[in-house]
């Protein structure tokens, strides 16, 4: 992980004049593992197909190698794709579509069975080579969409949210496999997922993106704890995000207190957004803490309890393996590394607030109700 | 209950089959195996055939030349029209239609008044001082007129399967390797397969059979099976050997509409043309 391979310069997509990617600045290392991750929409699969070459962008550059990319059509670029919806050939079995680019390429037929059988290893398909595509379930077509990309080793796959349409247990194990898999080979991986957990534990770059621009890039730890802003701190993980005020260097106010931190770098007096995450935060008796309120509400989650607790009105969302009755007053100690400061941004105000969380659930149920009758 | 109402559904289906169809193929087997004179079964006519073996043949000949052309002809239009947007694909197909709305015989007539020894292309020939052509009575003139008149349904098929191939395809064979003339090679055209065999079935198994324009537009060494059943049925008197006639090419046109049904799911799997 060293040389930049890839880089995305003002890149700007417009479709009927609507503006999908707005101004994207990336790059890209050999043999790294970055994913971008955002919501439905925000342009991810468009990113993707300008990298791989199906579409022109509105402005801006694609630059491989250091040159410029963006008039070389896709099937003179050393990228391959998984397809979000697989896209394999209903014409051709398992074998037929794996060894598709083999074929293209005229390797000798040898090497094709031996590169397919192995790949197929791989992804867990042995036995697989003549079977008609549409007698795969949704999984299994899927794994045979990464071979088919694998078996080429590319320079750059990208993966188009490849392991969408897995369940739990096959979807953890292909995680593992295609990291693997990724190192092992040595290629660059850009990924595309909406599920942060995926993004977090297998890449070595995460992108966050909104709206068709960039919220925040950085390393998994560093977007965890150190969000940029209201969105990416709420996209990733939950959050309980308070209107707060930068008194100056590590000293924030919020509720009325002042608190110690770890943040600086923010003009005095600086309207900000507190973060605080709910696994951050431990139960103390009331007479001890910083901040007292009453539990409203308790759910079990297997791992943990999601306890929603009011302070003045404000309700925080606090997941802790501490049981404590509904209607209990309890207290809490925040230290400055449970506090992430940041700036205001468009999305101040949208997130981190659970004052809706049980009414949501009621709402939920008494239209479910409206609906039987 | 279920079965009731289908059944119910499905009669005047059921019955028209049997009315116009059914029974009329029956009447025509029993002519084809009676003697025309004493009204006794027989194997003569069926025997008598071996003498229209060779205007059998040229009838197939004929109809697979005019079906490859039109293949070659309307795989391009039918692509193009499958690859414009929506609305202007609507009005292409119209238009690929329209001529099916004229008769069947005006538009062969069409051709006569084209071709004729003195007819408006040899005017224009003779215009320009060049001498007129022999364009009429040529199988050349035969094919044009089979081409004509059942391009449509070449067209349309080819086009109701092109349409339908997913665009993603088309990306993820770019995406491996494809130059665009292998995207055709190696995507495109073995997905159109089933337009393909319908579209030359649907070309083939009406001219094979055809006989008005074997008429008008051919000469004396044309002749067309089409035109020996004719008249068998008209002018020579003789429906039993007609029925024969009929019988037979009837056959033909089953067991080659098979063979393309067996080719067509050999290479798409079940795939019915
Ligand atoms: N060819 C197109 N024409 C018009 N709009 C398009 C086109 N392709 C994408 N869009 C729009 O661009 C936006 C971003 O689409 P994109 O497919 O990149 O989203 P995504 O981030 O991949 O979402 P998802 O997670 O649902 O796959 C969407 O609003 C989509 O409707
Ligand atoms: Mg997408």
């Amino acid at each position: 992980m060293s040389k930049e391979l890839i880089r995305l310069q003002d890149l700007t997509m417009e479709f009927d004049g609507e503006r999908i990617l707005d101004g994207i600045n990336l790059y890209f290392n050999d043999h790294e593992f970055l994913t971008l991750l955002g919501p439905s929409g925000c342009g991810k699969t468009t990113t993707l197909r300008i990298i791989g070459g199906f579409l022109t962008p509105t402005s801006g550059r694609v630059l491989f190698d250091g040159k410029c990319i963006n008039d070389v059509p896709p099937y003179q670029r050393q990228i391959n794709t998984v397809f979000q919806r697989y896209a394999l050939f209903p014409h051709l079995d398992v074998f037929g579509n794996i060894a598709f680019g083999l074929n293209v390429a005229k390797l000798p037929k040898a090497e094709i069975a031996q590169r397919v059988s192995e790949i197929l290893e791989v992804v867990g398909l042995q036995g697989f080579e003549h079977r008609r595509i549409d007698s795969l379930s949704g999984g299994q077509q899927q794994r045979v969409a990464i071979a088919r990309a694998l078996v080429n080793r590319p320079k750059v796959l990208l993966l188009d949210e490849p392991l969408a349409a897995l369940d739990l247990r096959l979807r953890k194990d292909m995680q593992n496999e295609l990291k693997r898999i990724q190192q092992a080979m040595g290629i660059t991986f850009i990924y595309v997922t909406h599920d942060q957990e995926e993004a977090l534990s297998m890449s070595d770059t995460v992108v966050v993106m909104d709206k068709g621009r960039i919220q925040q890039i950085g390393k998994p730890e560093d977007i965890y704890n150190e969000p940029k802003n209201a969105f990416v701190a709420d996209f990733i993980g939950e959050s309980n995000i308070l209107d707060g005020v930068m008194l100056e260097d590590y000293k924030v106010k919020f509720f009325g207190r002042t608190f110690k931190c770890l943040d600086a770098g923010f003009a005095p007096n600086e309207p900000v957004d507190v973060v605080i995450r709910p696994e951050d935060i431990d139960f103390v008796p009331p007479e001890e803490g910083h901040l007292t309120g009453t539990v409203t509400s308790v759910t079990f989650k297997g791992l943990n309890y999601d306890i929603i607790v009011d302070f003045k009105g404000f309700k925080w969302l606090i997941q802790t393996t501490d049981h404590q009755p509904e209607g209990a007053t309890v207290g809490i100690r925040l230290n400055p590394e449970d506090i992430h400061v940041m700036r205001k941004s468009e999305y101040s105000g949208m997130f981190g607030d659970y004052s809706s969380y049980s009414a949501e659930y009621d709402e939920l149920t008494e239209d479910a109700a409206d609906e039987e009758e | 209950m279920k079965k009731n109402k289908s059944l119910l559904l499905s009669g005047p289906y059921v019955l028209w089959m049997l009315v116009f169809t059914l029974i009329p193929l029956g009447v025509v087997g029993y002519y084809a195996l009676t003697d025309p004179s004493t009204g006794v079964f027989t194997w003569g006519n069926l025997r008598d055939l071996s003498l229209f073996l060779p205007t059998l043949g040229s009838s197939v000949w004929y109809s697979l030349v005019s079906a490859l052309i039109c293949l070659v002809l309307g795989y391009p239009v039918a692509y193009y029209i499958a690859h414009r947007p929506p609305v202007t694909q609507k009005i292409l197909y119209m238009l690929v239609m329209l001529p099916m709305c004229m008769s069947f015989l005006l538009r062969t007539l069409a051709w006569v008044g084209l071709l004729e020894s003195n007819g408006i292309i040899n005017q224009f020939l003779n215009l320009l001082g060049i001498p007129s052509l022999e364009l009429i009575g040529t199988p050349g003139a035969v094919i044009l007129g089979m081409v004509y008149n059942y391009l449509p349904y070449m067209v349309l098929p080819l086009y109701a399967i092109i349409v339908k191939i997913d665009n993603r395809l088309i990306e993820a064979a770019e995406d491996l390797g494809c130059t665009p003339v292998q995207v055709f090679s190696k995507v495109v055209l073995p997905l159109s397969m089933p337009g393909i065999l319908s579209g030359i079935t649907m070309v083939f198994v009406p001219a094979v059979s055809t006989f008005y324009i074997s008429q008008k537009l051919g000469g004396t060494d044309t002749m067309l099976i089409g035109d020996v059943i004719e008249r068998q049925f008209k002018s020579a008197g003789n429906p039993n050997l007609g029925a024969a006639l009929s019988l037979v090419l009837m056959l033909l046109v089953f067991i080659c509409t098979g063979i393309m049904n067996r080719f067509g799911s050999d290479e798409e799997g079940g795939v019915v043309v």
